[in-house]
């Protein structure tokens, strides 16, 4: 059996296998299957979303279909009962302006909690740490009715508002800028910028790489949230792409491959959004995904 | 226009005079800018968070059915009638067998993960992606693909294709609650979900061991593999593993979406979430109750977070070495 090898990053590369071939051999072919069992829901859902529904539910297990029915992209478009298009750019709006509004929102707060002197700054900071150990999702009855009793019900307003104030997040921002280098500021001052003017010329530039990290991590929970978009959206007009997919669980009749197909097509943006920007994605979850 | 005035008291103090008068003639006005930086979070965080839970404990001490401005007092009937209810007390129950299904699983796959990704020589950054792909994908997705293909009830689903090779007969996953075969669904699909994201969490923890503790370690004749992990590693990790658990936790009492559109119409297997949205937005829209369950998990898991952190010593500025 292989050895645990040290875990050491600097010195991955020239690390010498004690296990040998066998020891290597072992690992991989661990990693092999979990890798694969991993990518097990990723190919069920394609095989389905390009097959027929005969193929899927035929007697025999179909690996892949052979003809295989591109024509299936357009099933979930060409579907009255589901406004699907609708969601998704449903989805597109309130995922972007949800990250746009927490990102500026959160960091301005952030920053302002962690860099300028004021004498309550501490009790100002209890406020938003009380909100940490109430998890939001607790308290979306009383959300609700709060959002409800102003009319944004089925809103766009409704969707993104009440999820803008996050204190996770701000205290986030919060941590961060405790280590932004203070002489870039300082000079930024001597240069004749105050607090404001240093945030945007100095600060925020110079942090370019965590906000991405957050942004990402924010459009991936915005596009990916279900509880309150389900709550909030009541006319179909106002479902997120969530929603609508769920709705295919309470439909009266099942069409398989529309519902794979519009599954994917769901998942496609984030896919698209995550290889590009991993990077930051992992960056960001192994710098602040630990201080919740 | 603020931005203007802002700069212009500003300037001119740093340019010309001394550290020590530039300083204070910032603090002149950082009250203002603390304010302009911090105040359109705090005005939503009091409208969008403590209104609504101010609100909520209000209504919970009347009768609120399709109303949200009550008249009738009902004093602590609404937590009488939620303590006494079977279905929100058996939720607690659900979370609690949920709980203990999820967290040590996910805490278990997402660390052995880790430990098989570290100390991969070749191909480490492809592997990582192929674990933690599935955190991109949602609750909702993952739901149907598990309950349309994989764990379907009938013939081609996936699970029973793979069993009838072996000649076992169909399983109701998600229909038959005796066995509760569900938890299998609901357990695997949010352990594929979730790992990848804890994964990275432990991977970043792993390389901050310091090597020099396996030399000594192997200086000290511990042998690889068992002994290391358990003397080294595994301490080494306390700070982690304490913190994943805790988020496992936290994210365990919020499940919602898999319940919800895995178990639709089902009357088992339901967490307090999805009970409290069936009795504040399902058909009664009892709103003074819904309150009652929303202030009564509230305080629950305020309670338990704190008693966590203080149990684990875990909290700000606790990281793990």
């Amino acid at each position: 059996m292989p050895g645990i090898r040290k875990p050491a990053p600097d010195r991955k590369a020239r690390r010498t296998g004690r296990g040998g071939v066998m020891g290597s051999t072992g690992l991989y072919l661990a990693t092999g299957v979990a890798a694969l069992l991993f990518l097990v829901p990723f190919y069920i859902l394609v095989r389905n979303a390009l097959s027929t529904d005969a193929q899927i539910t035929g007697e025999n297990w179909t690996f892949f279909p052979t003809d295989v029915q591109w024509g299936n992209i357009t099933s979930p478009f060409d579907d009255s009962s589901v406004p699907f298009a609708r969601s998704l750019w449903n989805s597109t709006i309130v995922a972007v302006l949800h990250t746009v509004g927490v990102l500026l929102v959160c960091s301005l707060a952030g920053y302002g909690l962690a860099r300028i002197p004021y004498r309550h700054a501490n009790k100002v900071f209890y406020v938003v740490l009380g909100t940490l150990m109430v998890p939001t999702a607790v308290t979306f009855v009383p959300s609700f009715v709060l959002v409800s009793s102003l009319g944004w019900v089925d809103s766009y307003r409704g969707l993104i508002v009440p999820g803008l104030f996050s204190g996770f997040t701000c205290f986030l921002f919060r941590q961060y800028f405790l280590g932004f280098p203070k002489e870039l500021e300082e000079a930024a001052r001597v240069d004749g910028l105050g607090y404001w003017g240093a945030y945007w010329r100095v600060v925020v530039p110079n942090s370019l790489n965590f906000f991405a990290a957050i942004a990402t991590i924010t459009f991936i929970n915005g596009w990916n949230s279900f509880l309150w978009p389900l709550v909030i959206g009541q006319d179909p007009g106002a479902w997120t792409v969530q929603v609508a997919l769920s709705s295919y669980t309470t439909g009266q009749t099942v069409v398989f491959h529309q519902i794979f197909m519009a599954t994917a097509i769901s998942i496609l943006p984030l896919l698209f959004v995550f290889l590009f920007l991993q990077r930051w994605l992992v960056q960001g979850i192994a710098q602040t995904g630990i201080k919740g | 226009m603020s931005t203007t005035s802002e700069l212009d008291l500003a300037s001119p103090a740093p340019a010309k005079a001394s550290p020590a008068r530039s300083r204070r003639g910032l603090r002149g006005n950082s009250t203002f800018n603390f304010w302009l930086f911090t105040g359109p979070f705090l005005i939503g965080l009091a409208i969008f968070i403590y209104v609504p839970i101010g609100w909520s404990v209000y209504l919970s001490f009347f009768e609120a059915r399709f109303t949200v401005t009550p008249e009738k007092f009902i004093g602590l009937d609404n937590y009488r009638h939620m303590l006494t209810n079977d279905d929100f007390v058996g939720s607690l129950g659900t979370f609690t067998v949920f709980a203990a299904f999820i967290v040590p699983t996910t805490w278990a796959l997402s660390l052995g993960l880790a430990l098989l990704v570290n100390r991969l020589r070749f191909m480490r950054a492809f592997f990582r992606s192929v674990f933690f792909l599935p955190t991109a994908v949602s609750y909702v997705a993952a739901a149907l693909i598990w309950k349309m293909s994989i764990f379907s009830g009938v013939r081609f689903g996936l699970m029973n294709t793979v069993l009838s090779w072996f000649g076992i007969e169909n399983i109701a996953w998600l229909a038959d609650p005796n066995p509760p075969w569900y938890w299998l669904v609901i357990v695997s699909a949010r352990l594929w979900l979730q790992s990848g994201f804890y994964m990275i969490l432990f991977i970043a923890a792993l390389q901050n061991i310091p090597a020099e503790l396996y030399e000594a370690a192997a200086i000290d004749g511990a042998k690889r593999g068992w002994q290391t992990f358990r003397y080294i590693t595994l301490p080494q990790l306390r700070a982690t593993s304490t913190a994943v658990i805790l988020l496992l936790l936290v994210a365990a009492y919020q499940a919602f979406d898999e319940f919800y559109n895995l178990l639709d119409k089902t009357t088992w297997g339901r967490p307090p979430l999805v009970e409290l949205y069936l009795k504040a937005l399902g058909e009664n829209q009892d709103y003074g109750a819904g309150s009652a369950g929303a202030v009564i998990l509230t305080v629950l898991i305020c309670a338990v977070t704190l008693f966590q952190g203080r149990l684990m010593g875990f909290g700000r500025g606790d990281e793990s070495k």
